[in-house]
C-alpha cells in the first residue's frame, strides 16, 4: 500500500474511534477535533475527509470550527508544540529570554516549525500559572517555574524525542499556593453533605413554600427542597464570581421558570474557562476542591430542575481532565450523580467535561454555549438569554466555578450565614489570584470589603505603583486609591490582582493587554475585529516613538466606538487598559510623545526588517538613520 | 390596537416579532445596513444598523421592536459612528473602487457615500488575499470581502449546499469554500445559486460580464442607497 493510503487509513481509524466515543454527535465537534489532534499531532485533511463522511457534516463547517481555536492546527506544528505563556507577569519574570534560549537550543525560529518537523515554539495568552511563571505549555500540558536549566533540559528531552509521559514528573507539578484561606479554601467538605442539607430543607422555611415542584418537572413527590434551596441562594445575596456580578438567585429562578418544550431539559454549565489574564483561582478550586464545585452544580440542578451539566474547562487546564473525570466517576458510585441521586426517584443529573482550545472569548457565556454545541465561539445575539434559550435552545444557567463552590456552602449552612460575611452589598468571600511584584504570589481569600492596601501588605508587596484588578478588562488602581475596597460597591473583580512596582513601565503593561485583546477578538463584529487591530497598531506606533497627541484623540475615539458598537464584553472593555493608564500614568505616554504633530505610522527602516532577516544582518549599517529615533 | 414605537420622533407601526429594521423598512424609513437582508436570518455582525433604543446602542436588525420603544437613528452621533465602521471595513480589505466591477452597485460604497465618508481615515492594513479564479463561471476576489456572511446564509439556508463558511478568528477571519482544495471550482456552486446573487460588495463576480453596464449608469449612480435599498434589499 502506498504511504499516503496507509496514512489516510490510520487517520480514519483514529477518527472513527473518537467519533464513536462521542456518539457520532456533531454537537461534540470541539471535543472530537481536540482528541483527533491529541492522537495525530494536528488535524490533517484526511481527518476532515473522514469526519465529513462519518458525521455527514459539510467540510466548511468542520474547517470553520478548526480555524477558530488557537490550539487547533490544520497545518503540521511538530511532535512537540511548545507555547510560552505571554501574560505581563510572564514577561516580568523573563519569559522572552527563556523562549529565545529554547529556540536557540533547538535551532527553531519563533513561531515556526523546525526543519525536521519535530518541534514548534510560539506564544500564547496567559496560561493561569502567573504565581509560578514563567510558564509554558507543551502539547497543552503546563510547565511552570521555568529556569535556564529547565529550558536546557526540555530542549534535550525534545531533541531526544522522549515521550512526554517520560519527562520528569516534577516539571508538571502545579502548586496551589493558598496563602490566605477563608470559608471556601478551608472547606473540609463531606461529599453529599450539601445535597442532603438541600433536600432536608423543609418547604415552610422557604419564601416560595407553595412551589412544590420536585427535581424533575412532573414527578409526583412531596419534596419542597428545590424552591427552598433557591430561597437560600437568594437570601445569601450571592452574586456571580465570573466578573459581571449578576444575582445568582435571579438567574436560577429565571431558568427554573422557563418553559420546557417537548424533549427538552434544563442545563447547568460551570464556566471554567478562566481566560482573564492574571486569574488562576478556578484552577485551584478544581484541582483541590472538585467535590465542592461539582456539588454546587448539583445543588443548582436540584434548585432549577436540571438534568444535564457541563464543565467548560479551558484548554490550558487539560492536565486536570483525568483527575476531574475520576472524581465524577466516584460521585456516580456514591449516588451523588447519575440516576436517582441520594436514592430520590427521578433525581437525575450528570456532568460532562468539555475542554476548550485556546479562545478567551469562549468565557463569554453565549460563546461558551456555542462552543459546547461544537461551533465557532461567537457570542450570540441577545435577547434571548441562555436562561431561556441556552444549550441546544434549552433553558441553561452558566455560572463561574467559584459561584458554584459558594452555592454548595450556602446549601449546607444557609443563606443567612453567608449573607453575614462580607459587606452589606457584597456577601461572602472572594478569592483573589495575586501575582506580579510581591513576595508571596498565590491565592488570597478574603471576606468582601478588604482594601487593596491590606492585600498588598499581606502578599508582601513593596514600592507598589499600581494594581490591575480583574485583569485587562478590569481596572488599573494607582497608589492614591489603595484604600478602595474589593466589592461590588467599589472595585468588582473576577479575581485577578496583578501587582506592579515602581520599576514597571505602565505603558508596556497596557500594550501587552491591548495585544491580548487583539489576539482574542472573535472577529464577528466590525468594531472589535478591526478596532482592536487599530488600537494595537496605535500602541505599537507609540512604542516606536512615532506618537503625537493626535494619537491620544484617536484612542479616545476608538474607545467610544468599541464601547457603543461592539457585540460583546470583549470589545466593550478592550480600550480600558489604555484609558486607565493614560489617565493615571500619563508620564509613561508623554515620554513617548516624541512628535508634536501627527506622524505617519509607516516606517521605512522597519519595512526593511524582512530584508535584514533574510540576509541575517542586523548591524548598524543595515539600518537607516531613523527620523524619530524611537526604540526598536 | 396597533403596536407602534417611535423612530426619530416618527411613529412606526410593527407586527409582533418584527425587528426594528424590518418595521422601519416597511414604513419606508432607511436604516443603513450591510449584513442584513430581508430574506435571511439576521446576523448582527457589521453593526452598521446600530441605533439607540431608549438611550442604549443596539443593532436594529436583531432587536425585536417593542411597543413604546424610543429609537434614534439619524443623529449626528450615530452616523459618525457608522461612518467610522465603514472606514474600518475599507481599510481592513483592499477596496480599489475605480477598478472594481461592482463599483456603483456596491452597498459598501453606496453606504459610505450616504454617510458622507470622505476618506478612509485609518491606515490601510493592505492584507494579502489571493483571488480564486478556478470556477468556470465565477471569480472570487476576497480582497473586498466584508465578512457579512450573506453568501454563507444563502448557500446554507436557501441552496442547501454550504458552499461558503467563515473560518479563522479575529482579524484573520476569512471566507472558505467547501472543497478540500479550497477552490471554488471544486465545489458544486452554480450560477443558479442564491449565494451567487447576494454579495453586497465585489467578491462573488460573474465571469465574462465585466462592465456590461458602464460605470455611471449603475444602481447607486442613479439614486442613493437610502432611496433604493427598500426596492431590493
Ligand atoms: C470576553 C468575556 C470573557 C469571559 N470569561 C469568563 C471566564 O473565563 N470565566 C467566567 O466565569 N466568566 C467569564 N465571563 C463572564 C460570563 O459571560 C458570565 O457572565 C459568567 O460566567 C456568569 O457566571 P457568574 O454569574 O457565576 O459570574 C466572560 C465574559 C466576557 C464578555
Ligand atoms: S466584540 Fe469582539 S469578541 Fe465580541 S463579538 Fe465582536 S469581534 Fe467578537
Ligand atoms: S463574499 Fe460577499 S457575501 Fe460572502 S461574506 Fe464576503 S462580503 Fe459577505
Ligand atoms: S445590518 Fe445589522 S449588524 Fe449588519
Ligand atoms: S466598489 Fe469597491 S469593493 Fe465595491
Amino acid at each position: 500500500m502506498a504511504l499516503d493510503a496507509m496514512h489516510a487509513e490510520a487517520v480514519a481509524g483514529v477518527v472513527d474511534r473518537v467519533v464513536a466515543r462521542y456518539r457520532r454527535d456533531p454537537a461534540n465537534m470541539v471535543q472530537i477535533l481536540r482528541e483527533i489532534q491529541e492522537d495525530c499531532d494536528w488535524i490533517p485533511p484526511e481527518a476532515i475527509d473522514r469526519l465529513q463522511a462519518t458525521l455527514g457534516v459539510p467540510r466548511t463547517k468542520i474547517e470553520g470550527v478548526a480555524g477558530f481555536y488557537a490550539f487547533f492546527y490544520t497545518q503540521p506544528r511538530g511532535k512537540y508544540r511548545v507555547l510560552f505563556s505571554d501574560n505581563i507577569t510572564d514577561r516580568m519574570l523573563g519569559n522572552k529570554a527563556m523562549m529565545d534560549r529554547l529556540c536557540n537550543n533547538l535551532w527553531v525560529e519563533r513561531g515556526k516549525v523546525s526543519e525536521d518537523g519535530l518541534v514548534s515554539v510560539a506564544q500564547t495568552a496567559c496560561t493561569g500559572l502567573c504565581d509560578q511563571g514563567p510558564a509554558l505549555l507543551v502539547n497543552n500540558l503546563a510547565i511552570g517555574g521555568l529556569t535556564a536549566e529547565r529550558i536546557d533540559y526540555i530542549a534535550e528531552l525534545i531533541r531526544g524525542k522522549v515521550p512526554l509521559a517520560d519527562w520528569p514528573a516534577e516539571f508538571f507539578q502545579v502548586a496551589d499556593n493558598i496563602r490566605r484561606a477563608d470559608i471556601l479554601l478551608t472547606a473540609d467538605f463531606e461529599p453529599g453533605a450539601a445535597l442532603l442539607a438541600a433536600r432536608a430543607r423543609a418547604p415552610d422555611q422557604g419564601l416560595l413554600a407553595s412551589n412544590m415542584r420536585s427535581w424533575r418537572e412532573g414527578l409526583p413527590s412531596g419534596i419542597g427542597g428545590p424552591a427552598a434551596t433557591l430561597d437560600e441562594i437568594k437570601r445569601a445575596n450571592l452574586r456571580g464570581r465570573g466578573g459581571a456580578g449578576f444575582t445568582t438567585g435571579l438567574k436560577w429562578e429565571a431558568c427554573r421558570n422557563a418553559p420546557l418544550k417537548a424533549g427538552q431539559q434544563r442545563i447547568v454549565v460551570c464556566n471554567a474557562d478562566e481566560g482573564e489574564p492574571g486569574t488562576f483561582k478556578d484552577r485551584v478550586l478544581l484541582s483541590t476542591f472538585p467535590d465542592l464545585v461539582f456539588e454546587g452544580m448539583t445543588v443548582a440542578a436540584y434548585a432549577v430542575g436540571a438534568t444535564r451539566g457541563f464543565v467548560y474547562l479551558r484548554g490550558e487546564y487539560r492536565y486536570l481532565l483525568d483527575g476531574l473525570n475520576a472524581v465524577l466517576a466516584r460521585r456516580r458510585r456514591e449516588k451523588l450523580l447519575g440516576h436517582d441521586i441520594l436514592d430520590i426517584p427521578g433525581a437525575d443529573f450528570d456532568i460532562e467535561i468539555h475542554v476548550g482550545a485556546g479562545a478567551y472569548v469562549c468565557g463569554e457565556e453565549s460563546a461558551l454555549i456555542e462552543s459546547l454545541e461544537g461551533k465557532r465561539g461567537t457570542p450570540r445575539n441577545r435577547p434571548p438569554f441562555p436562561v431561556t434559550n441556552g444549550y441546544l435552545d434549552q433553558p441553561t444557567i452558566v455560572n463561574n466555578v467559584e459561584t458554584f463552590a459558594a452555592a454548595a456552602l450556602i446549601a449546607l449552612n444557609g443563606g443567612e450565614w453567608y449573607a453575614g460575611i462580607g459587606t452589606r452589598q457584597s456577601a461572602g468571600t472572594k478569592i483573589l489570584s495575586v501575582s506580579g511584584d510581591c513576595e508571596w504570589p498565590g491565592l488570597y481569600e478574603y471576606p468582601f470589603g478588604v482594601s487593596v492596601r491590606q492585600v498588598l501588605a499581606d502578599c508582601g508587596a513593596v514600592d507598589t505603583q499600581a494594581v490591575q484588578v480583574s485583569g485587562p478588562s478590569g481596572i488599573c488602581v494607582a497608589a492614591d486609591e489603595f484604600d478602595r475596597i474589593i466589592g461590588f460597591e467599589d472595585i468588582p473583580t473576577a479575581g485577578a490582582f496583578t501587582v506592579f512596582n515602581q520599576t514597571r513601565d505602565m505603558f508596556q503593561v497596557a500594550r501587552n493587554y491591548v495585544h491580548f485583546f487583539q489576539h482574542e477578538s472573535c472577529g464577528f463584529c466590525t468594531p472589535c475585529r478591526v478596532g482592536t487591530s487599530l488600537l494595537k497598531n496605535l500602541m505599537d506606533k507609540l512604542h516606536r516613538g512615532a506618537g503625537s497627541p493626535y494619537d491620544f484623540a484617536e484612542i479616545e475615539k476608538l474607545n467610544q466606538l468599541l464601547q457603543s458598537m461592539s457585540h460583546c464584553g470583549l470589545g466593550h472593555t478592550a480600550c480600558n487598559p489604555v484609558l486607565d493608564t493614560i489617565a493615571k500614568f500619563r508620564p509613561y505616554y508623554d515620554k513617548r510623545m516624541m512628535q508634536k504633530d501627527f506622524t505617519p505610522a509607516f516606517d521605512l527602516d522597519r519595512a526593511l526588517g524582512a530584508a535584514r532577516q533574510m540576509t541575517g544582518r542586523d548591524d548598524p549599517h543595515a539600518h537607516l538613520a531613523t527620523e524619530h529615533g524611537g526604540q526598536a | 390596537m396597533s403596536l407602534t414605537f417611535t423612530l426619530d420622533g416618527k411613529s412606526i407601526p410593527f407586527a409582533e416579532g418584527q425587528t426594528i429594521i424590518q418595521a422601519a423598512q416597511a414604513a419606508g424609513v432607511f436604516i443603513p445596513h450591510l449584513c442584513y437582508h430581508p430574506e435571511f436570518k439576521p446576523h448582527g455582525s457589521c453593526k452598521l444598523c446600530t441605533v439607540k433604543v431608549n438611550g442604549r446602542h443596539t443593532a436594529s436588525c436583531t432587536m425585536r421592536a417593542a411597543a413604546g420603544m424610543v429609537v434614534e437613528s439619524e443623529t449626528e452621533e450615530i452616523n459618525a459612528e457608522r461612518r467610522a465602521l465603514t472606514q474600518m471595513l475599507f481599510v481592513e480589505g483592499n477596496h480599489f473602487c475605480p477598478s472594481c466591477e461592482q463599483s456603483g452597485n456596491c452597498q459598501l460604497q453606496a453606504t459610505a457615500y450616504h454617510l458622507g465618508m470622505m476618506s478612509p481615515h485609518y491606515d490601510h492594513f493592505f492584507p494579502n488575499r489571493a483571488v480564486d479564479a478556478s470556477h468556470p463561471d465565477f471569480l472570487l476576489d476576497f480582497n473586498r470581502c466584508i465578512l457579512c456572511s450573506l453568501c454563507v446564509r444563502a448557500s446554507r439556508d436557501v441552496d442547501g449546499k454550504n458552499v461558503f463558511a467563515l473560518s479563522g478568528r479575529g482579524i484573520k477571519t476569512h471566507l472558505i469554500v467547501n472543497a478540500r482544495s479550497g477552490q471554488l471550482g471544486d465545489t458544486d456552486f452554480t450560477p443558479a445559486d442564491k449565494a451567487a446573487q447576494v454579495c453586497p460588495v465585489g467578491v462573488i463576480l460573474r465571469k465574462r460580464r465585466g462592465f456590461a453596464v458602464p460605470i455611471g449608469e449603475r444602481q447607486y449612480d442613479k439614486a442613493p442607497i437610502s432611496e433604493t435599498a427598500n426596492d431590493n434589499c
